[in-house]
């Protein structure tokens, strides 16, 4: 590095000159965050980052959560964002440290997660010049970011923040990467705080619906005779109001409802009008809901391939109104009838006014109108699509999620998830009544997600219990964050669904590839007792389905950290399933006779 | 970015990228031109550009200037061809992007004005030389440089002016090509 210029004082003995305050670099990104309402960062110094480091130590109202990779940090910070509603922030260093928050912020977009990450950059004059930790991170991150920003002078530091909060949260929400070289932390300039800087771009997503689409969609929905409301993580990302206005739409219109793996919670699982998750490991009664209904009210879901299976049997007799604050989802693959942009709840408040408002003879009472769909609905739920085979010897995983919610269902809980079949048994087994509660990586796909985000969750709800449902080659992804867990008092519980292999991809192999199961066993896991103990936290093992209940009751009571390894059936698959390729009548269920292997024809095994 | 002067660019995708779309839909390609006015900052062109390459749609052209110091805006105009509802998916995806003002269709838009300027250069003597400059006349293209045995002519116009320019120079002893890209405008309201 070149000598320390002129500008290199301490960086937390702010200056006054002309009038307005003089503040260093790293104490406006500090003075920021807090006038930003930020109440945790999660991240790890390095060089480029010092400066901004420094400036924290003098921070009292900024905790921060020191992560051991800052994969976990940016995971973290998804947690707290989706526990909390608000953005979740991110400091990490230059070049490796910002480049190992990637998946995370690739997770946060495809997922519609507000988050705004702070990386520290070489000093300006040093930028191209492949210094050391230098990367061009503004480049990296261009595609996987809402937006990203170099801040090449100090003077354009308080309003670069500010707007990266801004549209984090504005719209469709998704991560913000704001990059910020050496020595723009340590130059003085001027602070102003939020609300006194001018927006930088003309970005003003439509909150408020059109009226003709309202007007349109009410007179769709008062005339259906089998209406379903398919709702996804934009009524969750919309505030737990939104909630409320779906749950009041829902019964004023007497209809079903069924969510996407991101939508659960927004409306209660304990509702008589709860069909469960839809999609390619869904509700059997949800999957054949959304065959056969005439009108689908899609709130905030975006059609993605796990949910719609095969196209172009994808509900094929319905009218379609979507929902949605981001006017690129709505026939982006399936076409709309009726296209309302705009907020969730704005879009559900308007849609029970304008339904309220029409004459009674337009809207038929629901009860009678709706009977013959209900009997069809009662028909479906009878199938039981989610049955297994009980055991007396054998840990079934599905059993495991059932036991869990029995043990915690009364507790303040908050669950987290790894990727993979123990993700799935979550969302079909552990049942979801608030919005807020189910942190898991819907679009990405992230294993290793679980346990940092449980970190973040845990942060921001100190006293509540926060669970990961684990499986066992996830887990050891990201497992270096329990040391965080121990270091920051965060008492997350890990609850692994241990059956020694990668469980999904043995099950797709089972099915797609002649039961060849290449790499997919994890030979040498750790034991996950000892590693938990040389963690510092408490291990516990159960194995047979009489320790099953202590041993939760044993992980929920500790006041620290705990990983419970269950033991669980090795080879069983998560059923029922939409094979690749299929149309939502088409699902696989457990007790289906014909063998796995054959439910997936060749045009099906191409897919993904 | 393709070569404009490619014989047939590659298609654009004529069915959403769902992985369980198993193809069948068949509607019709069409040329479109895009104007995009964004705020002229670091990285701007490459985030159109990359919105481009990570969906796969295709661009047959591209210009790009400042066009507005004073409210640091830019105008980038874009040739792509794809389905209605490709195009349309391209659109919204391009306003949905933070640094976008303003997308215009040009090509649906009756006020929409596209022109483009080319450098066409030619080697030649004897009767195709005449034949060459007294096609230029007809199109009304310029000559900028001139020798013995050849001519550089500068032409404007529509985009389908210039391609049949360039197709009557070729058996004319046309060497290289060089264009602008199409520029789009809206024209002025009347009245």
């Amino acid at each position: 590095m070149n000598a320390p210029s002129p500008t290199l004082t301490a960086p937390h003995q702010a200056a006054v000159s002309s009038g307005k305050e003089q503040l260093s670099g790293a104490q406006i990104v500090v003075r920021a965050l807090v006038d930003q309402g930020v109440t945790h960062l999660f991240g790890y110094p390095g060089g480029a980052v010092l400066p901004i480091y420094d400036a924290l130590f003098h921070e009292p109202r900024l905790q921060h959560i020191l992560v051991r990779h800052e994969q976990g940090a940016a995971h973290a910070a998804e947690g707290y964002a989706r526990s909390t509603g608000r953005p979740g922030v991110v400091l990490v260093t230059s070049g490796p440290g910002a480049t190992n928050t990637v998946t995370g912020i690739v997770d946060a977009l495809m997922d519609s997660i507000p988050m705004v990450v702070i990386t520290g950059q070489v000093p300006t004059h040093l930028i191209g010049s492949d210094a050391f930790q230098e990367c061009d991170t503004v480049g990296i991150t261009r595609s996987c970011t809402k937006h990203n920003v170099l801040v090449k002078s100090v003077d354009d530091l308080a309003a670069a923040l500010h707007e990266a909060f801004r549209i984090a949260v504005e719209g469709r929400p998704g991560p913000v990467v704001v990059d910020i070289p050496k020595d723009v932390q340590f130059a003085l300039g001027p602070y102003t705080p939020p609300g006194e800087t001018r927006p930088i771009h003309a970005y003003a997503p439509q909150r408020i619906p059109d009226r003709a689409a309202v007007i349109e969609a009410a007179q769709l929905i008062a005339g259906a005779r089998r209406p379903l409301l398919y709702t996804g993580g934009g009524v969750i990302n919309s505030g737990p109001a939104a909630s409320l206005a779906l749950r009041a739409l829902a019964r004023q219109i007497g209809a079903p409802v069924t969510s996407t793996l991101m939508g659960l919670g927004a409306f209660p699982a304990d509702d008589p009008a709860w069909l469960g998750m839809v999609g390619m490991h869904g509700a059997y009664e949800a999957n054949h809901a959304m065959h056969d209904c005439d009108v689908m009210i899609a709130v905030g879901a975006r059609f993605d391939d796990r949910v719609t299976g095969r196209l172009d049997g994808f509900s094929p007799g319905s009218k379609k109104i979507h929902i949605d604050i981001d006017p690129s989802s709505i026939g982006k693959l399936v076409k709309a009838d009726v296209a309302m942009v705009g907020d969730a709840r704005a879009c559900l408040e308007a849609l029970s006014a304008e339904i309220a408002r029409l004459p009674k003879t337009a809207r038929p009472d629901p009860a009678a109108r709706l009977a013959p769909w209900w009997d069809d609905i009662a028909r479906w739920r009878e199938r039981r699509g989610f049955a297994y085979r009980p055991s007396t010897s054998l840990i079934k995983p599905q059993w495991a999620i059932e036991r869990l919610y029995a043990l915690t269902r009364d507790r303040d809980v908050f669950i987290t998830t790894e990727v993979g079949q123990h993700q799935m048994w979550a969302a079909q087994f552990y049942r979801f009544q608030e919005p807020n509660r189910w942190m898991t990586s819907g679009g990405l796909g992230t294993m290793g997600y679980g346990l940092p985000a449980a970190i973040g969750v845990q942060a921001a709800h100190p006293n509540a219990l926060v669970i990961d449902i684990a499986g066992d080659a996830s887990v050891l992804m990201t497992m270096q964050e329990m040391s965080t867990a121990l270091q920051h008092d965060l008492p997350i519980k890990v609850f692994i669904l241990n059956n020694e292999w990668m469980g999904m991809v043995r099950q797709w192999q089972q099915l797609l590839h002649g039961e060849r199961y290449s790499h997919s066993y994890s030979a040498s896991l750790p034991d996950f007792v000892k590693l938990a103990e040389a963690y510092g936290a408490l291990g516990l093992r159960a194995e047979r389905p009489d320790e099953l209940d202590a041993a939760i009751q044993s992980m929920i009571d500790a006041p620290g950290p705990a990983i419970l390894d269950c033991r669980v059936e090795a080879t069983e698959n998560c059923l029922p399933m939409i094979p690749s390729g299929k149309a939502h009548n088409e699902m696989i269920l457990a007790d289906d006779v014909e063998p796995l292997s054959q439910a997936i024809d060749e045009a099906g095994r191409s897919l993904v | 970015m393709s070569d404009p002067h490619a014989p047939s660019p590659a298609p654009a995708p004529s069915a959403p990228a769902s992985a369980y779309d198993m193809g069948g839909r068949s509607e019709a390609e069409g040329a479109a031109t895009f104007a995009v006015l964004v705020d002229n900052e670091p990285g701007v062109l490459h985030r159109v550009v990359g919105l481009f390459a990570a969906r796969g749609y295709n661009i047959e052209s591209l210009t790009v200037a400042e066009t507005d110091r004073t409210r640091h805006t830019s105008r980038i105009t874009i040739v792509t061809r794809g389905t209605p509802h490709v195009l349309g998916q391209i659109e919204a995806q391009l306003k949905k992007l933070v640094s976008t003002r303003q997308v215009q269709n040009v090509t649906t838009d009756p006020n929409g004005v596209e022109r483009e300027l080319a450098l066409v250069k030619v080697r030649n003597g004897g009767p195709d030389r005449l034949e060459a400059k007294l096609l230029a006349d007809i199109f009304r293209a310029k000559v900028v440089d001139t020798t013995t045995t050849g001519f550089i002519f500068e032409i404007t116009g529509a985009p389908a002016k210039i391609d049949k320019f360039i197709g009557l120079m070729a058996p004319l002893g046309l060497i290289e090509v060089s264009r602008t890209g199409v520029l789009s405008i809206e024209r002025a309201a009347e009245g």
